[in-house]
């Protein structure tokens, strides 16, 4: 068997070998033709003939009209806002007042915890004045963006009073509280740039955050040792950190908890890794300090330091609106590269003329802030032996921050038990205090909580008022 | 429709290369003899490097008096412009104590609220004694008034949904409300001309963007077909919804937008519509309701309507009207509602007043006769300075025409010489528009008389002389293809 094909393959070899050295007789420009010549220029033109050929792909079909016209007739949309359920219902406490101390809520009078009016500014006289005098020679609105005649003498005043005041060179008023923050931050920080953030902020800086393109950072709420590890992990992180921008942005006193940042660690901290620090002081100007000047004033740092500082004037000024007051060059890069200033409607005039007297009246009479200190001290006091409840805000803070002793463990339930409590508290002793309430766009993860508005304006009697209400109600409740 | 020539384009362009290079001359000699001064601390980078700010310090830097000029007066048809000065070329501007009177034709005053009004104005301040200057606290919690309920109930009536809300900017109701309405897996198709407010809006949403041609119904059609069809990018599922956004007049081109022909796709491929009315609601239509009322579209098939309250009703803030259900999800997830403070009460009785005299409530006529005059007007206005051979953009029944200059050049000594002349105008460049197409932008009032506006075109047909922004033939409006055909054109998108 071996042998036969040993044999056969030895033939084959002769007679291939015999075909390659065959002389012909053929002689072409005078090189003789042999056998080997055919076999090797029949291989080429083989070979060229292959690479001629296209490669196989499976052919590219685009939809027809027809089917198109199938696929949208199949489409089914979802519905643009879900199920309505029960639950679900708009129930807010409709004033029929003024939202003063004592304001009058479906028909009946209340003792109202639920506004930010803490220095009892809501129904003064001089500032009602000046407000009529303005809207008497101004209107109400501007009639348009800063850049196109929106700007009237009194904005201009305005920023020159509130940068005097804090001791700044220039300020910018923006018209709505929320629209400052998240105007302020897409306006220094571009793609690239790293942002270190407090877990805890309210929605309108993480829209600023979203909005600014910007890699970002959170930090454990308040925790100083966690943002010097997240600085430290940031800073070693990227490849040149002198060339990018670097920015570290909290709130004074946090909404979502009632805390205060301590500001001179978080500058040691800013000045040991080199970043700016962006100051949201919505709760905390006309509060905290001597003379109200902010929480700069409060912790003994001079207010150069602070890189940019932002407000909203919806809170102790008690008018509406923003500011946003830093260097030279902070104020006026905003001017032509803040969305929520360059393409908004400026502020009303007759609140930037409220605002000027607010700040006046604070100036005239610092003793107000002596006031609004021993009532937040007096209700913390009161409120420290809740049953259920514990208090969880800085005891300077003028919002009063419970939450629950022993969470459920769900967000409805304790929401639900937070609401109920809320609820009667009203019906039966009409004190008004408020639930936290998130949006489904919020990602903060603090937990929720009862918040109490304090007010220079309320009275002894009213804060204790609150607290037997409160303690009664949550004993019930939460036993 | 803008006819730019290929002279004009050139020679604007050429105006931009000269400052371009005396731009660069200039940052080159400041480094060279600056070099040693730095604004920024050791370790710090700065805020705005090299090229990101070059526009603004070396070609708007130059142009920046024309634009920011405060009023010591109502935003009303006649102005206290006050007077500024400047010693280092426009990097700092001084106020004076001078002023000077002019004729406004810049605020946007459609029906004449700007200032105090004889049936606004007491309510105003009755409802500040009453309810004071702010509530100092979010709408759920303690800062809905009846004001703001009654409001709510007039705005949905006005416009002819079953509910509203509002809230205290208008900016803030767009870029807030998007993304409570759509998320990531949907699809946002909006207008490429659309406001600042709505393009933040839906990149903050998180869901997908596309764009169609300005005012193009059929390539509207077209994108929709192609997106429905071939679903999300890279991962093939279906569309979860489409929102398609579209405003009612465009303020850079005065034009209003083609709501039938559009609603009539949107319906065809169950697409969901958001119509943006803020220049539109009550300067447009028979009685203010603005272009559905106009164009012949009921408001029942528009989803959502949102519209302003700063242009025609003398306040400031916002609205959206919906069907319930749409308005009581927002209610309960819309974060300028959950966290901002509410909308202060004396705004809020400005706009009920002002919307009870154009309603014609009030017991007198002046709402229709402020509607018939600021049409009238309009129309006026614009015919005759189509006559005079300016080249102005818009659509018959807009207060808002915009007045083509092109040149840098031009745009500066056009607003000094008006100004001069005592004639407040504004002027718009890059980047609201794109860069060879600045233009200046003219808002008609119901407040304005025959006689002002007489003068405004006086004025602006002088200074148009002078500064040569006269493009088109002069002579009635004779616009047909034959006569345009002789220039040489460049398609503009």
């Amino acid at each position: 068997m071996a042998s036969a094909m040993v044999n056969i393959t030895a033939s084959v070899l002769d007679w291939v070998s015999l075909a390659f050295d065959a002389p012909t007789k053929a002689v072409v420009f005078g090189v003789p033709i042999d056998g080997h010549l055919v076999v090797e220029v029949l291989l080429v033109v083989v070979i060229l003939f292959q690479l001629t050929r296209k490669s196989y792909k499976p052919p590219k079909k685009p939809l027809t009209e027809k089917e198109i016209d199938e696929l949208c007739d199949e489409w089914v949309p979802e519905p643009l806002t879900p199920q309505i359920t029960e639950d679900m219902t708009d129930d807010a406490p409709i004033l029929e007042s003024a939202a003063g101390p004592h304001a009058i809520v479906n028909g009946k009078e209340v003792l109202n915890f639920a506004s930010a009016n803490y220095l009892g500014l809501i129904g003064n006289e001089k500032i009602t004045d000046s407000c009529v005098g303005a809207l008497e020679k101004y209107g109400v609105g501007s009639c348009g963006p800063r850049g196109f005649y929106g700007t009237i003498d009194v904005h201009l005043d305005c920023e020159q009073k509130i940068a005097k005041f804090l001791g700044t060179p220039d300020s910018i008023l923006y018209s709505y509280g929320i629209s400052t923050i998240f105007s302020v931050i897409p306006a220094f920080c571009k793609k690239g740039d790293i942002i270190v953030a407090d877990e805890g902020v309210h929605w309108a800086v993480q829209n600023g955050l979203y909005l600014s393109r910007s890699t970002v950072a959170y930090f454990k709420h308040n925790d100083m040792k966690s943002l010097e590890n997240k600085l430290e992990e940031v800073t070693r992180r990227s490849k040149h950190p002198e060339k990018i921008r670097r920015y570290i942005v909290v709130e004074s006193i946090y909404q979502n908890s009632g805390q205060i940042a301590p500001l001179d660690e978080i500058l040691r901290l800013k000045e040991k890794y080199r970043f700016r620090i962006i100051l949201d002081e919505s709760h905390s100007f006309g509060v905290l300090g001597n003379s109200g000047r902010g929480l700069a004033e409060q912790c003994g740092v001079p207010i150069e330091k602070i890189d940019i500082i932002t407000a909203g004037m919806g809170n102790a000024l008690a008018t509406d609106g923003g500011f946003c007051t830093g260097s030279v060059r902070v104020v006026d890069h905003q001017r032509l590269s803040s969305a929520g200033y360059v393409f908004s409607a400026s502020l009303p005039p007759y609140l930037a003329s409220a605002a000027i007297a607010a700040v006046d009246h604070l100036e005239e009479n610092p003793s107000i802030l002596a006031n609004l200190r021993a009532n937040i001290a007096t209700l913390f006091n009161e409120l420290s032996d809740v049953p259920g409840l514990v208090v969880a805000s800085h005891l300077l803070s003028p919002i009063v921050f419970l939450k629950l002793k022993k969470s459920t463990g769900s967000d409805k339930a304790d929401m639900h038990l937070l609401e109920s409590i809320a609820k009667r508290v009203l019906e039966e002793d009409s004190v008004l205090i408020v639930t936290t309430k998130r949006s489904s766009l919020d990602k903060c993860p603090l937990p929720i909580g009862l918040r109490l508005f304090v007010s220079a304006s309320h009275s002894e009697s009213d804060l204790l008022k609150a607290a037997t209400s409160l303690k009664r109600v949550a004993a019930l409740v939460l036993s | 429709m803008v006819r730019l020539t290929y002279q004009i384009a050139l020679t604007t362009l050429l105006s931009y290369g000269i400052l371009f290079v005396f731009g660069k001359l200039r940052d080159l000699f400041e480094k060279l003899l600056d070099w040693s001064k730095s604004n920024d601390p050791q370790g710090y980078a700065p805020i705005c490097s090299g090229f990101q700010d070059f526009y603004t310090r070396r070609m708007y830097q130059r142009a920046k008096d024309c634009g920011g000029r405060p009023i010591a007066s109502a935003p009303d048809v006649w102005i206290d412009v006050v007077e500024r000065y400047s010693n280092d070329n426009n990097k700092t501007l001084h106020r004076t104590e001078r002023t000077t009177k002019c004729l406004n034709l810049g605020s946007y005053n459609y029906l004449g609220f700007a200032a105090a009004d004889e049936y606004c104005t007491p309510r105003v301040i009755r409802s500040l004694k009453q309810y004071s200057v702010s509530t100092c606290s979010v709408r759920v919690d303690g800062g809905t008034t009846k004001l703001h309920t009654e409001l709510e109930k007039l705005v949905a009536r006005f416009v002819g949904k079953p509910a509203a809300i509002i809230f205290g900017m208008g900016y803030a109701t767009n870029s807030v409300i998007i993304p409570a309405l759509v998320s990531k897996g949907d699809l946002i198709i909006s207008d490429s001309l659309n406001h600042n407010s709505i393009v933040n809006g839906a990149r903050a949403s998180g869901a997908a963007v596309q764009v169609f041609e300005h005012n193009n119904p059929s390539h509207l059609e077209e994108v929709l077909r192609e997106q429905i069809a071939h679903g999300q990018p890279r991962k093939y599922r279906p569309w979860k919804k489409i929102l398609v956004i579209i405003e009612g007049i465009y303020s850079m081109e005065g034009e209003l937008c083609r709501l039938p022909e559009i609603m009539a796709i949107c319906k065809k491929y169950k697409a969901y519509t958001y119509l943006d009315e803020a220049h539109s609601i009550g300067a447009v239509g028979k009685t203010g309701r603005g272009v559905c009322e106009l164009l012949d579209v009921d408001p029942a098939d528009v989803d959502i309507m949102m519209g302003t309250f700063t242009k025609s009703f003398g306040s400031c803030g916002g609205y959206i009207a919906a069907s319930k259900e749409i308005i009581q999800h927002l209610k309960r997830t819309c974060p300028a509602h959950l966290y901002a403070t509410s909308m202060s009460p004396p705004s809020v009785q400005q706009v009920i007043s002002a919307m009870e005299v154009i309603l014609g409530e009030d017991g007198t006529n002046r709402g229709a006769k402020k509607l018939a005059q600021v049409r009238e007007s309009s129309n006026f206005f614009r015919s005759e300075l189509q006559n005079m051979g300016f080249e102005v953009l818009g659509d018959n029944d807009s207060p808002v025409m915009p007045i083509m200059i092109y040149n840098p050049g031009k745009i500066s000594a056009f607003s000094r010489e008006c100004l001069n002349q005592n004639l407040a105008v504004v002027i718009v460049a890059y980047p609201a528009t794109p860069l060879l197409l600045a233009r200046a932008r003219i808002c008609i009032s119901a407040a304005h008389t025959r006689k002002d506006l007489i003068k405004g075109l006086e004025v602006i047909s002088k200074v148009g002389d002078l500064v040569g922004i006269k493009y088109l033939p002069v002579g009635p409006l004779n616009r047909k293809a034959k006569d345009l055909s002789k220039l040489d054109l460049i398609k503009i998108e």
